[in-house]
């Protein structure tokens, strides 16, 4: 293991602390979605699989 | 009735206004992502090493977490945002380099650069067209994006190439939930400020970028 690596953990280590308490709040203040709203985001991700599959083909 | 003209008033000018804050934010984000196209090319021109994306992006994430936020209702604040997106982009200098050098390498870097643009494109038209709150994706998306990074972080010990290719694809799904989650706040008023609207849609399109990079590099590879 080289140091890039050693400081690349560290880093997203550092990260994932600063980031914990801001992911808390936000679940916790998160407004639920129903089944449409899920819809409504799956379907464009779906899309999105679809393309990079599409170019991943192409490449 | 006097109410009536006072309700559609006060409607019209916040609309006014988030339509103000939707025009900033793409002007400033366009004008960050030509600059970093710019320090990308001075990176590579320069044959800077693979460690500048490291010290980069590390550099740049720290500025726009606690420098940022700080600034972001000043005119410092927008020399700030290019100062993070030039650093970005010229952390990325070595990393075209290094695709560049492969044999299909101008392809997938071209590819990966044309499908950024057509997700984020497609991604914001959809989140305009539909004018729909996306409010309600914030906690899962950061749930999913903590996981990603523990699971960024097992993988550098654990050096699993599949673990990684997964990683990539993951990290484009919950980017484009972001793209929306982000475009839906500036719509309806969540988000007013252009500076931090724009640094949060360039930070998707630079995970967007680096992920279609090692998803094109990798599966290039395998032929």
């Amino acid at each position: 293991m080289d140091w890039m690596e050693i400081i690349s953990a560290l880093a997203l280590i550092a990260f994932i602390i600063f980031l914990f308490p801001a992911a808390r709040e936000m679940i916790k203040n998160n407004p639920q979605g129903t089944s449409s709203d899920w819809m409504s985001f799956v379907i464009p991700v779906i899309a999105i699989a679809l393309f990079v599959t599409f170019l991943v083909m192409l490449v | 009735m006097n109410q009536n003209y006072s309700t559609v008033a006060q409607r019209s000018t916040s609309a006014i206004a988030t339509n103000k804050v939707l025009r900033n934010t793409y002007l400033l984000l366009s004008m960050t992502l030509l600059f970093s196209g710019f320090t990308a090319a001075l990176s590579m021109l320069m044959n800077t090493p693979p460690v500048t994306y490291l010290i980069s992006v590390i550099g740049g994430m720290v500025i726009a977490m606690f420098v940022l936020p700080r600034f972001a209702n000043s005119p410092a604040g927008i020399g700030i945002v290019f100062l993070i997106t030039g650093m970005l982009g010229f952390g990325l200098g070595p990393v075209l380099s290094m695709y560049a050098s492969l044999p299909n390498g101008g392809n997938i870097i071209t590819l990966s650069l044309g499908g950024t643009g057509v997700i984020f494109m497609g991604l914001s038209a959809y989140a305009l067209a539909t004018k729909k709150d996306f409010s309600f994706l914030g906690g899962f998306l950061m749930v999913g994006f903590l996981l990603v990074l523990l699971a960024a972080l097992a993988n550098i010990f654990l050096q699993i190439p599949a673990m990684s290719l997964m990683i990539s694809a993951v990290v484009i799904m919950i980017m484009s939930g972001f793209i929306l989650y982000d475009t839906s706040r500036i719509i309806h008023g969540g988000e007013t400020n252009y500076v931090l609207a724009t640094i949060g849609l360039y930070m998707t399109i630079f995970n967007i970028f680096i992920s279609l990079l090692q998803i094109l590099g990798i599966m290039s590879n395998d032929d």
